[in-house]
């Protein structure tokens, strides 16, 4: 068994007479375009790998012609690769026979396209249900199954018109539904939402990562849309010439991304606007822990003093958040040299936030809130702290 | 005559004399098959009182066209009917209709088939355009002779003057379906048959309907001509008015062609237009036929 839902390895796909003889002009390091001006052969993949995990969105990026589309189509064998393999759950494509494959593509994999591809001549509902119709499934069955998903999508009122009735977003949503109706544990989506307007395609993305908090199924998705890429990508390769270029998350291209083809994708955007708490967040807030007994006032306070710091965070003995204090209200707190104990009924209450957060709704948090505020990890365990100092260090650095 | 360098027209004579001596047999079967067909197709026609078939025909008209185009229709058929043209026009039909469905039964299949494979379509295409370009009456003498005279060897040139339209629309609107479409129902997991029936021929039915509506019209114009080996119809009595130079008859019977050619032409042309409209379309109606087998 491979690792990863999806394992693409050394995948080529040469269009044209003798692949083999392209394929083997590439290896030996031939571009693209001495490969088609020598052999005639137009290299659409060449030795792609990598490997999608359960229930990721793994965006594919490229530019015009640089064998996306080819790519995604090799996964489901509706184009015969020339070279490398597929795995699928460890079972290698390639080596399908046509029953098996079928199977797949009925029961597994479902696909979205740009130009929505729906029948023409079927009610949105028999459009929806077409999947399951084509796996034999009986009349009612489907058709409540396929109410269902018009119903996720919002479209159960337009079941019975005809695609030509709807809107281009509303037809997106038809060639959605048609795709989750089978429920597979995986999608194709070949610039799925391209044809629609910014507005649309916004929503479609939405609805796309609402869906997936619910089903988590493993989606790849070709855009060329960077700005969407960084939206709803768990991970992003880039394509170029047919090669992989670099695959990573959102923020590790951001960071450090491998060529210029690469830095150009983001160029044109504002990737703080994809930062979140966990990205922003820093050791900046000296720790103390409340472990059944609170930190004493006068301790901390000389620890502050030392550290030339003005906020202190308590957790408690599980590495839960417990609570803020700032050097001003310790001192006036031990004014009278008295000692004291920081616990609940000093400490100051701040509703964590959690790593995800995006950079909007953090530097709202950080509005409301006086001092830094703490970021907690998915287990809820304590894992940062923001400052507004430490925000715009981080800002200004990218 | 016989100082001609090449004698093509003899081979042909010698060619279908062959075929006469010795598939005669063969022939002979098919044309029987033919001519209880029509026969058949001819009774039903028959069958109602010609108000019935009449009001049939404005049914049509008005469900698919509109009011306007239903009274052209009664207006027509009363016109037919008092200038007593009634019988031969209903052989006339029935003719055509023989023919149309012979060369759509074999039309379509084989438009389905040049659109599968490459080297089909290269093989039929120049025969097609033949078929097509050959002076119609022409095909009217070698069927004259393999199955006599009378209506069979009329729908048999009228079948290989009318079939190719079928074949080229079905072909052309099979390969004119749109690619995503077709991956679309590979990607859900179609085999080759499902492909065919729930993708490919729902979405290629306008272009069907149009050769349909074309394979139609050149069958009505063929089986008048048709006459000239005793087809019957409407044809006996043109070809009468030209032996008889009688231009009253010629304009009666020519009139006659021309208004069912008119009514054949529109209601068949909207079965094949878009589904756009509400009220159901002949394409929506087989596609969801075929959909829910
Ligand atoms: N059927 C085909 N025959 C020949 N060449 C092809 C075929 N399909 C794709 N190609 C070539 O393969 C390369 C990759 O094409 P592909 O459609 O995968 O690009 P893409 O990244 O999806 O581009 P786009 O963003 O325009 O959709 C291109 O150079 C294209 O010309
Ligand atoms: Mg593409």
């Amino acid at each position: 068994m491979k690792a990863g839902k999806i394992v693409v390895e050394n995948l080529y796909k040469v269009f044209g007479n003798k692949p083999q003889e392209a394929i083997a002009k590439s290896k030996q390091g031939w571009s693209k375009e001495k490969v088609l001006a020598e052999t005639g052969a137009v290299i659409g993949v060449s030795d792609v790998s990598f490997s999608v995990e359960e229930g990721e969105i793994f965006v594919l990026m490229g530019l015009s012609g640089s064998g996306k589309s080819t790519l995604i189509r090799l996964i489901n064998r509706l184009i015969e690769p020339s070279g490398g393999d597929v795995f699928i759950d460890g079972h290698n494509v390639a080596k399908m026979s046509n029953a098996e494959l079928i199977s797949l593509r009925r029961r597994d994999m479902s696909m979205v396209f740009q130009s929505f591809a729906l029948m023409p001549s079927r009610t949105v509902l028999d459009n929806a249900a077409f999947g399951l119709e084509v796996a034999g499934i009986g009349r009612k069955e489907r058709e409540k199954r396929a109410m269902e998903v018009l119903k996720e999508v919002g479209l159960e009122t337009f079941a019975q018109m005809h695609p030509h009735e709807l809107s281009g977003g509303m037809q997106q949503r038809v060639g959605l539904a048609r795709a989750l109706a089978v429920d597979p544990s995986m999608m194709i989506m070949d610039e799925a939402f391209s044809a629609l307007d910014p507005l649309k395609r916004r929503e479609m993305q939405d609805l796309l990562l609402e869906l997936q908090k619910v089903h988590r199924r493993t989606i790849i998705f070709v855009s060329h849309d960077i700005e969407e890429a960084m939206r709803i990508g768990n991970r992003i390769a880039i394509m170029e010439g047919g090669k992989l270029v670099q695959v990573g998350t959102p923020q590790e291209l951001v960071d450090n991304p491998a060529n210029d083809y690469v830095r150009n994708f983001f160029d044109t955007v504002d990737t703080n606007r994809y930062l979140t708490a966990g990205q922003l967040m820093a050791n900046s807030v000296p720790i103390f822990v409340h472990n059944g007994v609170a930190p004493d006032a006068q301790v901390v306070s000389q620890k502050l003093q030392e550290l030339d710091k003005h906020y202190a965070f308590i957790v408690d003995e599980n590495n839960r958040f417990y609570g803020s204090i700032s050097l001003e209200k310790i001192a006036l707190l031990v004014e009278g040299g008295q000692s004291c104990k920081l616990d609940q009924s000093v400490v100051k209450q701040i509703t964590p936030v959690p790593e995800d957060m995006p950079l909007d709704k953090v530097i709202a948090r950080l509005v409301d809130n006086e001092g830094p505020i703490p970021v907690v990890g998915g287990n809820g365990q304590y894992s940062g702290a923001i400052s507004k100092g430490r925000l715009l260090t981080r800002m200004q650095g990218e | 005559m016989s100082d001609k360098k090449l004698d093509l027209g003899s081979w042909v004579n010698d060619g279908v004399q062959h075929l006469l001596d010795n598939y005669s047999d063969g022939f002979d079967s098919i044309g029987g098959l033919v001519s209880s067909f029509s026969e058949g197709i001819e009774a039903i026609l028959m069958l109602p009182p010609a108000w019935l078939l009449i009001a049939i025909f404005v049914g049509l008209g008005l469900w698919r066209i509109g009011a306007r185009f239903a009274a052209f229709t009664a207006v027509s058929f009363i016109l037919i009917v008092l200038t007593g043209f009634w019988e031969q026009t209903v052989v006339t039909l029935g003719l055509t209709f023989s023919a149309t469905l012979i060369s759509l039964l074999l039309g379509i299949p084989l438009g389905i088939w040049a659109a599968k494979s490459e080297r089909v379509a290269t093989t039929i295409r120049p025969i097609l355009d033949f078929m097509q370009t050959m002076p119609a009456f022409v095909y009217l003498i070698p069927a004259a002779m393999l199955f006599g005279l009378g209506r069979v060897p009329g729908i048999i040139a009228t079948v290989i003057f009318a079939m190719p339209p079928a074949v080229r629309l079905t072909n052309l609107g099979i390969r004119q379906v749109n690619k995503e479409i077709i991956e679309a129902g590979q990607s859900f997991g179609c085999s080759k048959t499902q492909l065919l029936v729930k993708v490919q021929l729902p979405s290629a039915m306008p272009s069907i309907m149009a050769g349909v509506n074309q394979t139609i019209m050149m069958a009505l114009s063929m089986v008048i001509i048709a006459s000239m080996v005793g087809a019957g119809g409407l044809g006996n009595d043109v070809l009468a008015s030209i032996q008889r130079l009688d231009i009253g008859l010629g304009f009666e019977s020519g009139m006659a062609v021309v208004l069912l050619a008119i009514i054949l032409d529109r209601i068949t042309e909207s079965f094949g237009t878009k589904q756009s409209e509400k009220r159901g379309t002949l394409i929506s109606w087989v596609s969801a036929k075929l959909q829910r087998q």
